[in-house]
């Protein structure tokens, strides 16, 4: 490994065998290989998720030994770097799959560490001889990097003998096995049905080496997800609003289609379009710029999250 | 014969690691390459068929390896070339193209000689190839 | 004469006279007569001149250069009433910038520029018979250097440019991604038309993309030109057929009148060749009529700058070559020999690098530090493939690939036929050289600093490139150039 001769790191003979023990400094191959500000990012850009955040903090210790046992000729085989990330939708997978694709780059596990976010769709055809052609197109382009399959179990459809999807499912297992150098693939999607497609693939299910569960945020973490959210726009709650809006994400989750940041975000994107109107109702006067950046309980309050009790079904679009 | 078409025809056959680094460069650069082979290497002969699409939005070379692997398993004894395209103003054409697969033997190509007025003389190059069908060349 | 007026340029102590005053018969200083103006601000549609002019002493420098500006435009010794027949405030050229040249003590750069009426659409002789046609021979001046041109994209698009372009020459070659490479017949004069066909069906067989003929080559006693041609082209079929791949010969039409050099392009042309040759002393419009007949015949032309140096190497008088470079590109050349760098004949880095840049880009940003004082947009205009001939040799791979890029034509004449093992092996070793040093600058290695090591591995699978290595090696031609750049001080690189 290249970074070993060029880095602070020394060891005193070259060879495995015989000489002075050999000394590795792990902490200047973690310096160099700098992932320590990807992790700081990971760690800004999402709140709570700890379990994850430890999770990917041991893959990443990993790596990092790996490669220093391999520069001494120790070798556990070439990891496995393939990935399952579950949990429900805006939990942050996404997010975690491209500070993942960077640290592997950094470490020199994947040559480019870009990531292809695809669907069933992207990989699979509409007709006898379709299918192939698309996977590997996807491969190509995801080749040098991560390839992220969101609600992978759609590729396996058992219900249906014929279906397509298990010709890209052979496909990405031949690539998984046989190019590890060259792609790590992450699978993602809800934990009940990912548990259930792995199970009925047993050879995918084998060359998963981690798997990950994305657990819910809790209420407090929504909104301190929701303040960060604001900070971005350029938006600002008044103290009655803040608490408005923790309420609102206490009756959110327990309404159905929920999806976590995602649902925040939307929250905070119907409460600014309630904020203009009234704005825009109150037309004649003089804005400062406090109105513009302020919202109010109001705002809030407005969705039919708060008359839940009665329509508790179209909360999504609310 | 040794047909010297393409950009490192007199080097000893590039390996696979020095073509992929050869893509690498093109990617670099933003071009997308593309493979295409023959069985009539005729000099003037332009249109080579096309192994599938240039490949656009590509990051790594291992994607466009993997297709030269099944254009070489398809055709062993064609010739197999990788082109790199530069779409920039004012390029808009190739910008590398070398030969990465070539038949065991290569038969190489007759002059024939026309004598048209007087001491003039018309050529014409002929792929000693193309004496049978198509598919049946090498 | 004013001569303490110039101070920075702006000229601001001369008035122009106007009415009548202006008008009175006699003598009056071209400055007077409106031809500076400080406070010109040149038209998108001018065309813009940059003369260095280095005046007799005693005479200032800013009627000098309206001396310039007037003598290159409207302006007699003398006041003539029929100018107030005519827009004349409108065709007089005005020199609107003088500054000293840095580091020199009596030479000014004069910047001009030019209304586009005053010349005809795509004609080369017109231009050039008003900027370079009298005032060369101006007195008040001692000497007198055309430095650069901008040419307007309105007068651009009246020439139709290189008759092929760089792109359609590479997809008519079929060669994409390496300098091409060619070597001149030698010795130039002398050989029957079969031993000189055979020098040229070695060295194409051997590997080179292009043979080439000499300028002085036209139609000789020892070798008349169909002679040639018949042998060069049986030469060329030859080795197209033993290689696969597409060859030429710069087969040279150049005569004594158009009709000879058209019946000799013509039997080119009837033989199957892909490019004929032409030398720039045929002259301006002869150059254009060739780039028209080469663009209705699909072929490739080349230019010799035979003579250029009679006019461009002096620093103080004459012409930059980088404003030939210009007039060609419009004038509709495909291949321009343009300099070498590292070889024998006149040129430093930045110059030459400047030249190339003139020749291939889609437009030039001001470069002084390679002598571009003018932007220039050549507005679609084909690029001309520069080429680099005249002492070098396989050695010196590294720095012709750095120097020059990509896009050019390396002539290795005796650095091909002087080979020891002959001339099919000296072409061989050139192009290994070539495809060894390019393939290692795309794998991203320091070609400049590893270049020698880099050949010396390509040798290894050579004999050819070792003996050419062990015998040209060490050769440079390590003189100071003679038009050297004011802005960077530079010396020919060993």
């Amino acid at each position: 490994m290249d970074t070993i001769t060029n880095g602070q790191a020394r060891r005193d003979d070259p060879s495995p065998q015989g000489g002075p023990a050999p000394q590795l400094d792990l902490d200047a191959v973690f310096r160099e290989s700098n992932i320590g500000a990807v992790l700081d990012k990971l760690e800004r850009e999402l709140i709570g998720l700890e379990p994850v955040k430890s999770r990917i903090r041991d893959i990443a210790a990993l790596l990092l030994v790996d490669k220093l046992r391999h520069s001494l000729g120790l070798s556990a085989g070439a990891p496995s770097l393939h990935m399952s990330f579950t949990g429900n939708p805006g939990t942050g997978k996404t997010t975690v799959a491209l500070r993942m694709a960077e640290i592997l780059h950094r470490l020199g596990y994947v040559r480019k560490g870009h990531l292809i976010a695809v669907t069933r769709d992207d990989l699979v055809g509409q007709y006898i001889g379709h299918t192939a052609p698309k996977t590997r197109e996807v491969l190509k382009r995801a080749m040098g990097g991560v390839l992220f399959i969101d609600e992978a179990y759609y590729l396996y459809r058992p219900e249906n003998e014929r279906d397509y999807g298990q010709e890209a499912i052979e496909i990405l297992l031949q690539v998984m096995e046989n190019q590890r150098e060259d792609l790590v693939v992450i699978f993602a999607g809800y934990k009940d049905r990912m548990d259930t497609f792995f199970r009925s693939n047993p050879g995918m299910s084998s060359r998963v080496a981690h798997h990950i569960d994305f657990p819910d945020y809790t209420p407090a973490e929504l909104h301190s997800i929701a303040g960060l959210m604001l900070e971005q726009m350029q938006y600002q709650l008044d103290s009655e609003a803040d608490t408005t809006l923790l309420e609102y994400i206490e009756r959110r989750i327990k309404q159905p289609h929920f999806a976590n940041a995602r649902s925040v975000r939307n929250a905070l994107d119907r409460a600014r379009l309630r904020q203009a109107s009234r704005l825009f109702e109150r037309r004649g006067g003089l804005l400062s710029k406090e109105d513009l950046v302020t919202i109010k309980a109001a705002d809030i309050r407005a969705s039919r999250v708060f008359a839940a009790e009665k329509s508790a079904g179209q909360a999504e679009n609310q | 014969m040794r047909l010297t078409q393409g950009a490192f025809s007199f080097l000893p056959d590039l390996t696979d690691a020095q073509i992929s680094s050869q893509i690498e460069y093109c990617l670099k650069n933003g071009w997308a390459v593309s493979i295409e082979y023959t069985d009539d290497p005729h000099p003037r002969n332009t249109y080579w068929e096309m192994f599938g699409q240039p490949m656009f939005d590509i990051r790594d070379a291992a994607g466009i390896m993997a297709e030269l692997q099944s254009c070489r398993k398809t055709f062993p004894q064609h010739y197999i070339k990788l082109n790199a395209f530069d779409s920039a103003l004012g390029r808009e054409s190739l910008r590398l193209s070398f030969i990465v697969g070539r038949p065991d033997k290569e038969p190489g190509f007759a002059l024939e000689r026309t004598e048209v007025g007087g001491r003039n003389v018309q050529y014409t190059t002929r792929s000693y190839a193309v004496e049978r069908p198509e598919g049946e060349r090498y | 004469m004013q001569q303490n007026s110039l101070s920075n340029g702006n000229g601001a102590a001369v008035k122009p006279k106007s009415g009548a005053a202006r008008y009175k018969a006699g003598v009056m200083k071209y400055a007077q007569m409106g031809y500076w103006d400080s406070g010109y601000q040149p038209r998108e549609t001018d065309i813009l001149a940059l003369f260095r002019i280095t005046p007799q002493e005693g005479v200032d420098p800013i009627e000098a250069a309206a001396a310039v500006a007037g003598e290159s435009s409207t302006a007699t010794w003398t006041v003539v009433w029929t100018d107030r027949l005519t827009a004349c405030d409108r065709y007089r050229a005005k020199a609107y910038k003088v500054e000293p040249v840095p580091g020199s003590h009596d030479q000014y750069f004069a910047y001009i520029a030019y209304d586009l009426n005053l010349f005809e659409p795509g004609s080369i002789a017109n231009v050039t018979a008003s900027i370079i046609g009298n005032v060369f021979g101006f007195k008040p001046l001692k000497a007198l250097r055309l430095e650069d041109m901008r040419f307007p994209t309105a007068y651009v698009k009246t020439f139709a440019g290189p008759a092929t372009g760089i792109v359609v020459e590479r997809e008519r070659l079929d060669k994409f991604g390496r300098p091409l490479l060619g070597a001149t017949v030698k010795p130039k004069l002398g050989l029957s038309g079969k031993n000189y066909g055979r020098v040229v069906y070695e060295a194409l067989k051997g590997g080179l993309d292009f043979t080439k003929d000499d300028e002085n080559i036209n139609s000789q006693a020892f070798m008349h030109w169909r002679d040639r041609f018949l042998n060069c082209m049986e030469a060329v079929n030859r080795a197209q057929a033993a290689t696969g791949e597409i060859k030429g010969h710069y087969l040279n039409v150049t005569a004594g009148t158009m009709e000879d050099m058209y019946e000799r392009a013509q039997f080119a042309k009837d033989l199957g060749s892909v490019i004929v040759m032409i030398d720039l002393v045929i002259g301006y419009t002869a150059i254009q009529s060739m780039a028209r007949w080469a663009r209705k015949n699909d072929m490739i032309l080349h230019l010799h700058r035979a003579g250029h140096s009679t006019y461009t190497r002096q620093k103080n008088h004459g012409i930059s070559f980088r404003v030939i470079c210009k007039w060609m590109r419009l004038a509709g050349v495909d291949h321009i020999h343009a300099g070498t760098v590292v070889g024998k004949l006149e040129g430093d880095p930045n110059s030459v690098q400047g030249f190339y840049n003139v020749l291939r880009e889609n437009s030039n940003p001001m470069d002084l530090q390679r002598g571009i004082f003018f932007e220039q947009d050549w507005a679609g205009l084909p690029g001309v493939m520069p080429v680099a001939s005249g002492g070098i040799h396989a050695g010196q791979m590294h720095q012709l690939l750095h120097y020059l890029g990509e896009d050019v034509v390396l002539q290795f004449g005796g650095g091909t036929i002087g080979h020891p093992m002959g001339i099919q092996a000296g072409a061989q070793a050139n192009r290994v050289a070539l495809e060894a040093m390019v393939l290692a600058r795309n794998e991203d290695r320091d070609i400049w600093n590893e270049g020698p090591a880099i050949l010396a591995d390509a040798a290894k699978h050579c004999a050819p490139l070792k003996a050419a290595l062990d015998t040209w090696g060490e050769i440079t031609f390590n003189y100071t150039s003679t038009d050297t750049l004011d802005f960077v001080p530079t010396a020919t690189p060993a």
